[in-house]
């Protein structure tokens, strides 16, 4: 029979996990560039990376203490922010999707060749960076929460200090967006001509917010190394694409469509997840066999980001006045 | 995980003082040192899981060599590889008890010794043990395949055979730009079909080989027909926008994928033919026939597309639409027409080059098409977004490209390489090689 309470169970964790935190980070990032900017970056797991090994390498190779490794991925993001910008930002938007995407490739090759082995640690990754981190948690130990939610002390440390940065950047990402430079923002996403004839430099800005939308996706892959390894191997592509169906889920333009979004993503993939193994389990789904099970939710993200595209292009909490797809 | 490898270059005694660590940590734990590299990320590398290993001892004049790279290859595209070391030891773990191909690479030896002739590859199976001790015997000798202009002239041919099988693909892609403007993601897909059915139709249903790849051809192409069909006009009648059908294109590409996984599973399995001895040599290049006529399809087709774009009036009307839509659409030209031929042209040649980069890798599984989609690409960026010929010249410096640069980059980071060019030419030459200005604005 199937257990029910331990699908839900399950599903509910994810509504305050810290990969849920990590994505909805990266998604607020790319709320910047795509929602709000109108740049297709789709080199955000590249981003992520960097965040990664970043902060893993600082610490590992260099002995360095956690504020100095946060500071050196946001670094290594905002280099990697200037090398995609400086090409592309002047040309059409799809010059920028190809080349970043290019180099979200490049940077997850090299992370996982075996000449760098030495600092990256090649297909196998990084692991051992979570001592300073660990440190650095004023909770005693112990184990608290309640049903679902029962985590040890480190546990909730993650998810502390997730959820707080998520909140705390989707407050300065609404501030800024209600800014003069958050206007000048949305201006060049509805026509770049025209903001350029009002005397800005639509290319300066159109950078600021390439670097601004990385740094966040920068922090979003050190949230979600936390709980894990560092493997290459989570930084495909597809990586850069669930941050989409997210973003588009939620909404492209808005504050809180991107946390949302991943909130609702998380939940509903892991209860569908779940239902669909233990129905096969239970030899309700006779054609299909656990490996299957597992890939069931790949093609489902898949329809799912055609079906909004099509269907629901603002999200969930869009407007249709405000919609990224303006060319 | 890699311990042999990664100490490789350092001075002899960290070496031992690492040896010393990595042998206890081996007694303690009972892990095998032997790093398994698998090429492509999907598959998993659990070195300790192996119980089966095959082992063995490098020596010259009783001097023990070490780095020396041993790969081995074996079913299911599994490939690992470890360096022999300070006393010429190497071992590998394996995960079945089956045959495998053990390949000493001879770039790794000294100046002045080489494996004794034909014997750089051995193919080995287990017997009653877990432990299996496989030999390579040497000499004093000069290898031939060492001579810089030799392997120059190999990698040529690799790389104009890897071009032209890029090219087939690209300039699908490149003209479905053209005249639709989508960056159609899911081209990949359209790779990956043509080898997907060319396994079932001449693998699994045991179809000669000519019939097999005709079916698959014109499968591919009723695939492109019924995408144009079934998804594209439609979405181009709503009037969506170009960037929200290039997100559907990602949709798409992300559903057919794991569809493929989903009925095909993970594993990679061979076309007929594929494992076909080199033994066409022409000056120091060796190829199967397999690989001839892998490029003289591909000449042969590229040259009728040509012909065909530049001296039938569909052809014509394809460049015309692709030039410029609303001004072909008031000469007369029937535009959706033209489109839906170019989607049929493009997705069977996309399913030509699947076959044929099947062949080339070699291998069949479910993802072949992605790993080479930002290839595609690049070439298309190279030569010029929406122009044929732009795409073929692309796909050929592409090509040679990714296969001249692994005479200095190591193969695993050959791809980085063609990446990084397409963001320099992008820098330089935004419009690409045979593009005009006007496109990037």
């Amino acid at each position: 029979m199937i257990d029910w309470i331990q699908i839900f169970s399950n599903a509910a964790q994810e509504l305050i996990s810290p990969t849920t935190a990590a994505y909805a980070l990266a998604a607020l990032g790319l709320a910047i560039h795509f929602g709000y900017t109108g740049l297709l970056n789709f080199g955000q797991a590249g981003f992520m990376a960097l965040g990664a090994y970043g902060y893993a390498i600082s610490i590992l190779s260099f002995g360095f203490p956690v504020w100095g490794a946060v500071l050196i991925g946001i670094a290594a993001s905002v280099v990697f922010a200037l090398i995609l910008g400086i090409p592309t930002l002047r040309l059409r938007a799809d010059y920028l999707a190809i080349v970043t995407i290019a180099a979200a490739e490049i940077l997850r090759l090299t992370f996982t060749t075996n000449t760098f082995a030495d600092i990256t640690g090649s297909a196998s990754g990084l692991q051992g960076y979570k001592g300073g981190f660990a440190d650095l948690n004023p909770i005693p130990s112990g184990t608290y929460g309640f049903g679902p939610f029962t985590y040890n002390a480190y546990d909730w440390w993650i998810r502390i200090v997730g959820w707080g940065l998520v909140v705390l950047l989707a407050l300065v990402t609404w501030l800024i967006m209600r800014s003069p430079w958050g206007r000048v923002i949305k201006g060049i996403r509805e026509d770049e001509d025209a903001v350029r004839a009002l005397g800005k430099n639509v290319y300066s800005y159109k950078m600021q917010s390439l670097i601004l939308g990385g740094v966040y996706g920068t922090l979003g892959g050190m949230i979600f190394i936390l709980p894990r390894s560092v493997v290459p191997a989570n930084y495909q592509t597809s990586l850069t694409f669930f941050v989409y169906a997210i973003l588009l889920l939620g909404g492209a333009a808005t504050i809180l469509g991107p946390v949302i979004g991943s909130v609702i993503f998380w939940v509903l993939l892991s209860f569908f997840s779940g239902f669909v193994a233990r129905a096969v389990e239970a030899g309700w789904l006779p054609f299909m066999s656990q490996v299957q099970a597992g890939q069931l939710r790949f093609i489902l993200v898949g329809i799912a980001i055609m079906l909004i595209v099509i269907f629901r292009p603002q999200g969930i909490f869009g407007n249709k006045k405000e919609l990224a797809f303006v060319k | 995980m890699e311990p042999t490898q990664s100490v490789a270059k350092r001075s002899p005694r960290r070496w031992l003082v690492l040896l010393g660590i990595l042998l206890s940590a081996l007694t303690l734990s009972g892990i095998a040192a032997s790093p398994a590299m698998a090429d492509t990320v999907s598959t998993e590398d659990s070195t300790e899981e192996f119980e089966y290993f095959f082992t063995g001892n490098v020596t010259f004049d009783d001097e023990p060599l070490e780095g020396v790279r041993i790969t081995v290859e074996g079913a299911d595209d599994f490939e690992a590889e470890t360096e022999t070391d300070a006393e010429g030891r190497w071992r590998i773990g394996v995960p079945e008890k089956g045959e495998y191909e053990l390949t000493l690479d001879e770039d790794t030896l000294p100046e002045g010794v080489v494996v004794a002739e034909g014997q750089a590859t051995i193919t080995s199976e287990f017997g009653l043990t877990k432990l299996k001790a496989v030999n390579f015997f040497l000499g004093e000798g000069q290898r031939t395949t060492t001579d810089f202009g030799a392997q120059v002239l190999i990698r040529f041919i690799n790389g104009l055979n890897f071009g032209l099988l890029l090219a087939l693909a690209a300039i699908g892609l490149s003209l479905i730009f053209g005249t639709t403007g989508l960056s159609n993601f899911a081209h990949a897909e359209m790779v990956t079909f043509g080898a997907l059915m060319m396994l079932t139709f001449g693998v699994d249903l045991a179809f000669p080989i000519w019939l097999a790849i005709i079916i698959a051809i014109v499968l591919s192409a009723a695939l492109g027909w019924t995408l144009d069909a079934v998804i594209w006009k439609p979405l181009r009648r709503r009037g969506v926008g170009l960037i929200q059908l290039m997100i559907v294109s990602i949709g798409l590409s992300l559903a057919i994928r794991y569809i493929y996984q989903f009925i095909y599973g993970g594993s990679t399995r061979q076309l007929p033919g594929a494992t076909l001895a080199s033994d066409i040599h022409l000056g120091p290049v060796s190829m199967s026939w397999v690989d001839l006529a892998s490029m003289i399809t591909s000449v042969v087709v590229l040259a009728a597309v040509a012909y065909f774009l530049l001296r039938t009036r569909i052809g014509k009307a394809t460049r015309a639409v692709s030039d410029n839509a609303s001004l072909a659409a008031a000469s007369g030209i029937d535009v959706d027409r033209v489109i839906r031929i170019v989607w049929v042209m493009g997705a069977a040649l996309a399913g030509l080059s699947g076959i044929l980069w099947a062949y080339f890798r070699p291998g069949v599984s479910w993802d072949m098409g992605f790993q080479i989609l930002l290839l595609i690409f690049a070439a298309v960026t190279l030569g010029g977004l929406g122009t044929a010929f732009g795409a073929l010249v692309g796909s050929i410096i592409v090509g040679l490209f990714i296969e001249m640069s692994t005479l200095w980059l190591p193969s695993d980071m050959k791809y980085v390489g063609a990446l990084v060019v397409l963001i320099l030419v992008l820098l330089f030459r935004p419009q690409g090689i045979l593009g005009r200005r006007e496109r990037i604005g």
